[in-house]
């Protein structure tokens, strides 16, 4: 229950101040957000929360109460919304422009709300808002239901990290407190954020202008069991999600007050160092032992996760501001190239090759936009091709830096993960971003100076000699599903008829040219990306390329084939239930999977991305190997493979 | 990679509230080239300043304090600043707007807003400009009124010291864009995210010197509209019929001291005012005759180069 006067005064009486300040400060912290479209109600519901709570004070409301008669929109009700709408041009247009924080605190927690704007111009801000918070209240009109604005700011809080939210359903005293109107809702929503990555969300149905479900229980809503908000708010686990095991604090300054004095000054975003441990800086690698950990109260035993300490070390080592303090195991990526998610925040548009400064949590360097790899349709998740992006776009860029960056998966580390760029001549902040990972080979142009060797042998000659076409046919599907088999029969099969093919296996790759390889997302995107360069030299010498591979990430096979050329990829998905894979399983990987032995397996631990654009899908539980290659060789057929240079 | 953080290892709310400033104010030594501290000796100053030694310990403050002097504050205040300066050893800037010293600029005369904008905005725009400075901590925070709850932590100012509350750079996680061209300047406020019942308890669990006259004591007040004016010197004009009476009152926020009013109170120690704060039913600010001149008159005032 909030911290009303009355309980205060008396918990005071009982314990004293000293007790009551020392329990307040030992409270838990949650930041959160409130979003939604304009008129949802995101002001009423904050300033309820806050005016329940009693945690306005009688000035303020008075004052409210004044401006309410002049410029509210809340009718014969105390107008809640201009308690929250700051600036004077908000409360002139009775829109919420900019981030507004407010503060509260109750007997559990104490609270930081960002109250972000609803309008499609400001959904930088939202972003802003959304950066530091760990909840997300979504506000939907009960009268509207799902809005394109509700799919974007749940999109946005969900690519900023946020993975808890609350669904509240305002204004249900406009739908006469309707459970079904509640439960389509729900529905809605469901449906389109299965794509997004949050935990289960809390369906709420309130009205904030009334107060039903904010901090109250309402009579109106009895259908309803859930707790209201501020108890839910006050209830809901936090606090994990914080990473003990991977050591980081970005070194913000050197401290050298005299010539006896050396420390790195920083606040450590992660995991947990104490003296006499190693430690490594990056990007130099050069390591050491901490010495002390260095605070005006005193030295410490350990320094741990949000503390700003100085640290000196055994060693002197060049160390500089923009070095990140790491231990030894788990290290963060190093690259100079990342692949990663930017909101872009200004007018002038971002356009592949056009440069800025790049600020990490500590670090600035010069950087390069080297390609955009898609725009993102917030409203729908979809990607779409796009050569820049705007104001409030969303997209997937591959950055160039200057200087080697060490860093973590913005899933990982929002501290480590994240960075804005920085126009270099009016110094704003024009784009946020979030690292998805190194960018991979894929998205690296060779060196400019090299330079490609032509054949003397044209096209029509090999395809008068070979009597084909060349083209690469990838063979995708879960382990056991046939591939392997469909491939070399397939093989047999144009052998016979006198083609000339190259086989390609996954397997067999990963013996040779592939051996440095494991099975990781990436790693398995590098082995296709291998696999698909020689289909590539291969098609290039007119011959068929055959590959069999899981190749699990469709956006990875899409790679594929842009690489080889739309034109000559024949994408076979081999669609064998996982059942009838299971039991075949020659090498008992499925049994290896499913005990954690083998992670992040396809179809197990990690998903396959099913082809939903294959040029022809096979099962060969249901189809035999002859008849899956007679398919195969009919879509080659049709497609023109199997014939020599057309005679005009 | 993740795992549940156990409760001791924890940051208390107000070691969070401490570690975040600290960082803001190393990240503003790092970024820009001439810092300087607004010091208005107040007790969000008083945190402020016990902030900065802590961020650059064991090294001095590495950067100047500038006190703008109306020549109106609270004689306590004045002794309160002097004493600090020779315990802590800092470096003190005062600066005061000679020119309105020079007409005679009064709060009496000239009214709080005039008095305002000529004593303390152009008088602190001065002194930047005279510093050179490109970046300047302020203790405010974004519970203290409307306009200042959508305040960056980094806020921008241009070359005129004016604020754009509709171009405000982009402000996410802990990246702070320091960066600005010459003349242009930055305005930090590394408590943006306390509360008033924050500094309180921070100033009780560090015991941070502040300034007496918060504390209750018998002082001599003139009782206007309803606020509480105490007669600081000889200065003060009096209303026809005024008499001085001598009440207990304490500050709650400090200024000038025709500008400040007073509140009843009996509170002598820091519990006893965190008792206080805690059943009060008045916000901070409203002790602050300035900004209730005209309807968003904070903005405004921001708006033209206040702090």
């Amino acid at each position: 229950m909030p911290d009303q006067p009355g309980l205060v005064h008396s918990a005071l009486e009982a314990s004293g101040v000293d007790a009551y300040v020392e329990s307040h400060q030992r409270k838990d912290l949650l930041r959160f957000l409130t979003c939604g479209s304009v008129d949802d109600g995101k002001s009423t519901l904050i300033g309820r929360l806050l005016h329940d709570s009693q945690l306005i004070y009688e000035d303020v409301l008075a004052s409210l109460e004044a401006d309410s008669a002049t410029q509210g929109s809340a009718g014969s009700h105390v107008d809640l919304a201009l308690l929250m709408d700051g600036l004077r041009a908000e409360r002139e247009q009775g829109i919420t422009i900019d981030v507004a924080y407010r503060y509260f605190s109750t007997e559990r927690r104490t609270f930081i709300i960002a109250d972000t704007p609803g309008h499609p111009q400001y959904t930088r801000n939202m972003a802003t808002g959304a950066s530091t918070c760990d909840l997300a209240i979504i506000l939907i009109d009960a009268r509207h239901g799902v809005l394109p604005q509700t799919k974007r700011h749940s999109y946005i809080a969900s690519l900023l990290g946020i993975r808890q939210v609350v669904v509240a359903v305002n204004k249900m005293d406009l739908v006469r407190w309707s459970r079904e109107r509640f439960g389509e809702i729900c529905e809605d929503y469901r449906s389109f954020a299965k794509a997004l990555d949050f935990g289960e969300p809390y369906f709420l149905p309130m009205s904030a202008l009334l107060g039903d479900n904010v901090v109250n229980e309402s009579d109106n809503l009895d259908w309803f069991d859930g707790p209201p908000l501020l108890e839910y708010l006050e209830t809901v686990d936090i606090g994990s999600g914080v990473d003990l095991e991977h050591f980081r604090m970005p070194v913000q300054l050197v401290s050298r007050p005299d010539a006896d004095f050396r420390g790195y000054a920083g606040t450590v975003t992660s995991g947990l160092i104490r003296p006499g441990e190693e430690i490594v800086a990056l990007p130099s690698g050069l390591s050491s032992t901490v010495e002390r950990i260095v605070t005006f109260d005193g030295e410490l035993d350990a320094a741990d996760p949000g503390r700003a300490v100085t640290l000196t070390l055994t060693d002197e080592i060049d160390i500089s501001r923009g070095d990140l303090f790491v231990t030894p195991g788990g290290e963060p990526q190093r690259a100079h190239e990342l692949d990663a998610m930017v909101v872009w925040m200004t007018e002038a548009e971002m356009e592949p090759g056009s440069t800025y400064l790049l600020q990490t949590t500590n670090a600035v360097s010069n950087c390069t936009v080297r390609s955009l790899r898609y725009r993102v349709d917030v409203d729908t998740g979809m990607h779409e091709q796009a050569l820049g992006l705007g104001l409030n776009d969303i997209g997937r860029c591959v950055i160039g830096s200057d200087r080697e960056l060490a860093f973590d998966p913005y899933s990982s580390s929002r501290a480590t993960g994240s960075f804005v760029l920085v126009d270099r001549l009016s110094n704003a902040t024009v784009a946020a971003g979030m690292i998805i990972g190194a960018a991979s080979v894929w998205d690296h142009a060779p060196d400019a100076a090299l330079v490609r060797q032509r054949s003397e042998i044209s096209d029509a000659e090999r395809a008068i000699r070979f009597g084909q076409q060349p083209c690469t046919i990838l063979l995708t599907g879960l382990t056991a599903a046939g591939k392997s088999t469909l491939a070399t029969a397939l093989e047999r099969e144009l052998f016979d008829r006198g083609k000339v093919s190259i086989r390609l296996d996954g397997e067999n790759v990963r013996m040779g040219i592939s051996r440095d390889l494991g099975f990781s997302a990436h790693e398995r995107s590098e082995n296709l990306r291998r696999v698909s360069e020689v289909a590539r030299l291969v098609n290039g010498q007119g011959l068929i390329a055959i590959a069999a591979l899981v190749a699990p990430d469709g956006e990875v096979r899409q790679r594929a084939r842009d690489l080889v050329g739309a034109d000559r990829y024949v994408e076979v998905f081999v669609d064998t239930p996982i059942d009838v894979c299971r039991e075949r399983d020659p090498h008992g990987l499925y049994a290896m999977a499913d005990s954690g032995e083998i992670p992040r397996f396809p179809g197990v631990s990690a998903p396959y991305d099913r082809p939903a654009d294959a040029d022809l899908r096979v099962d060969t539980s249901a189809q035999g190997v002859d008849e899956c290659v007679a398919a195969i060789v009919r879509v080659l057929t049709e497609r023109g493979f199997l014939r020599g240079p057309s005679t005009p | 990679m993740s795992a549940t953080m156990p409760p001791e290892l924890r940051l208390t709310h107000l070691q969070q509230l401490e570690s975040e400033a600290i960082g803001i104010m190393r990240e503003v030594v790092a970024q820009c080239e001439r810092p300087v501290m607004l010091y208005s000796i107040g007790k969000d100053s008083s945190v402020l300043l016990h902030l900065a030694r802590k961020a650059f310990f064991p090294g001095p403050i590495p950067f100047p304090l500038l006190h703008v002097d109306t020549t109106w504050k609270f004689r306590e205040m004045i002794s309160f600043r002097n004493r600090m300066a020779t315990e802590i050893g800092f470096e003190l800037i005062v600066h005061t707007n000679a020119d309105g010293v020079a007409q005679g600029i009064n709060p009496f005369d000239h009214g709080s807003k005039n008095y305002t904008d000529i004593m303390k905005t152009q008088a602190l725009r001065q002194a930047l400009d005279a510093g050179r400075f490109d970046a300047a901590f302020g203790g405010a925070r974004r519970d203290e009124e409307k306009s200042r709850s959508k305040e960056r932590v980094f806020s921008f100012r241009d070359a005129h010291h004016r604020w754009d509350p509709k171009n405000q750079r982009p402000e996410l996680w802990n990246l702070y864009n320091g960066r600005v061209n010459q003349g242009e300047s930055i305005r930090v406020f590394p408590m943006s995210n306390w509360t008033e019942l924050d500094v309180w308890q921070y100033i009780h669990l560090e015991e941070i010197p502040i300034v007496p006259l918060y504390f209750a004591a018998q002082r001599p007040v003139v009782e206007r509209d309803g606020v509480l004016i105490m007669v600081d010197d000889n200065r003060f004009v009096f209303d026809e019929g005024e008499v001085p009476q001598l009440r207990t009152v304490r500050f709650r926020t400090l200024g000038c001291y025709p500008l400040s009013g007073a509140i009843e109170s009996t509170a002598t120690t820091l519990p006893e005012i965190i008792g206080e704060m805690l059943v009060a039913t008045r916000s901070e600010r409203e002790g602050r005759v300035i900004d209730f001149d005209q309807s968003g008159s904070m903005e405004q005032k921001k708006r033209e180069g206040y702090f």
